[in-house]
């Protein structure tokens, strides 16, 4: 129930964006985020809900740098 | 560190047994999809918790909503995980085939759309979710007031999973640590989990929902209790931030208001459901006492599924007299419920 899948935003009129999903284009509610053109946002039921620091693949080598190697 | 590292190490885990809990249904699916199990040494136990508000919602709930959509001139706009589940006289999806209206939405602001199309109408919303999706129906109630719609209600079963948590801990024995739901921490922030991971003494560490995000997770859950730690931590920083979304956490406070609900399978907590606010109580359709819960067969282990106690696979009934299909109890009904999961992966 609380999917939410990442998008980017295409275009803005108010608080309704354009976002794309992999060329897919629907629209969102932004009124709870800092919507930019290019960003990505996590879109659940209809609302961004958050914007996504950086692009997928860099977060997944990053999160590795965050744990502690074995001693 | 990288995967190669994190699953050879999981892979060959031969340390006390560990019990970690997944308590988002979207983390459960996850698991499934990548292989998880198949990537960690068996000395490590996932269990799936209460994750899914449709699998949590009472029986007398859904009844409201089949009133509500039976009245004349009235429409119940529900997303598809609630069409299925039985009520105390059928589901959703029977009484649509007897004539009830019911629509299926993407959003609550398909809802506030329709109700603005066809003011001749009173629409309902069935809004079930917990913190991720509250907001979503704020958003669609400032939108109704801004229209100055009057046809619209929203039929409530809200749920917030902090209070859920805090109950587990207070009474199931044996679970080492939690791996925080990713969504709903977008919107709470993973601070929150700060004060359970101090209270309770276990790791509280959130997950995105890539292999690699539950893989890390679970690595840093394991490596804390190794090392006799108890932290919180964010490891999905690309999306939750440590304080959350204060817009949406604003929306919330606004519209909304926290009380006791009932969880099937846990009773009632204190606090644990979010109903609208007084001055907008115009707009609420019914929710308020909708506590009653089906009696389900004796075999039936829904409860115990809920707060991990069993594998879904451990009810007499799982498989069997219980199927997607033909589903008893809640947890089978819902594409996010932890039977409906194991069943699809495991059968």
């Amino acid at each position: 129930m609380c999917v939410a899948i990442p998008g980017k935003i295409i275009s803005i009129d108010g608080d309704t964006a354009v976002v794309s999903f992999g060329g897919t284009e629907m629209k969102a509610n932004v009124a709870m985020v800092d919507a930019e053109i290019g960003k990505y946002v996590l879109v659940h039921a209809g609302c961004a809900i958050e914007v996504m620091a950086e692009d997928q693949a860099k977060e997944l080598i990053d999160l590795f740098s965050e744990l502690d190697e074995i001693v | 560190m990288n995967t190669e590292e994190v699953v050879r190490y999981l892979k060959n885990y031969d340390g006390p047994e560990v019990k970690l809990m997944e308590v988002c249904g979207t983390h459960t699916a996850s698991i499934f999809k990548n292989g998880i199990r198949s990537l960690i040494s068996p000395r490590i136990r996932l269990i799936s918790g209460p994750g899914c508000p449709v699998c949590v919602t009472p029986t007398a709930y859904i009844d409201r909503c089949i009133e509500f959509a039976k009245e004349d001139r009235h429409v119940l706009y529900a997303f598809g995980d609630m069409l299925k589940v039985p009520g105390s006289k059928g589901s959703l999806s029977v009484a649509k085939g007897e004539g009830a209206k019911v629509e299926l939405m993407m959003s609550a602001l398909d809802a506030v759309d329709a109700a603005a199309a066809h003011p001749e109408l009173m629409i309902g919303i069935a809004a079930v979710g917990f913190e991720t999706t509250i907001p979503t129906y704020a958003v669609a109630l400032a939108r109704a007031i801004e229209k100055g719609l009057s046809n619209l209600r929203f039929v409530t079963a809200l749920k917030q999973t902090f209070p859920a948590i805090e109950w587990i801990c207070e009474n199931e024995q044996g679970i080492d640590g939690f791996i925080c739901p990713g969504h709903v921490s977008v919107i709470t922030g993973s601070d929150a989990f700060v004060a359970f991971a101090e209270k309770y003494k276990r790791p509280f560490v959130v997950a995105g929902f890539e292999g690699e995000h539950l893989l890390a997770v679970i690595y840093e859950i394991v490596r804390q209790l190794e090392k006799g730690e108890a932290k919180a931590k964010n490891l999905y920083p690309n999306a939750v931030r440590n304080e959350g979304n204060p817009k949406a956490k604003a929306l919330i406070e606004r519209y909304f208001c926290a009380g006791s609900a009932v969880w099937r399978g846990l009773g009632a907590i204190p606090n644990s459901g979010m109903y609208l606010r007084e001055e907008y109580g115009n707009f609420d359709g019914g929710s308020f006492g909708l506590d009653d819960d089906i009696k389900l067969p004796r075999s039936c282990r829904c409860a115990e599924v809920i707060v991990g106690r069993i594998n879904p696979c451990d009810c007499p009934m799982f498989g069997k007299a219980c199927t997607p299909t033909d589903p008893y109890g809640p947890c089978m009904v819902s594409a996010e419920g932890s039977c409906g999961i194991w069943y699809r992966n495991t059968i």
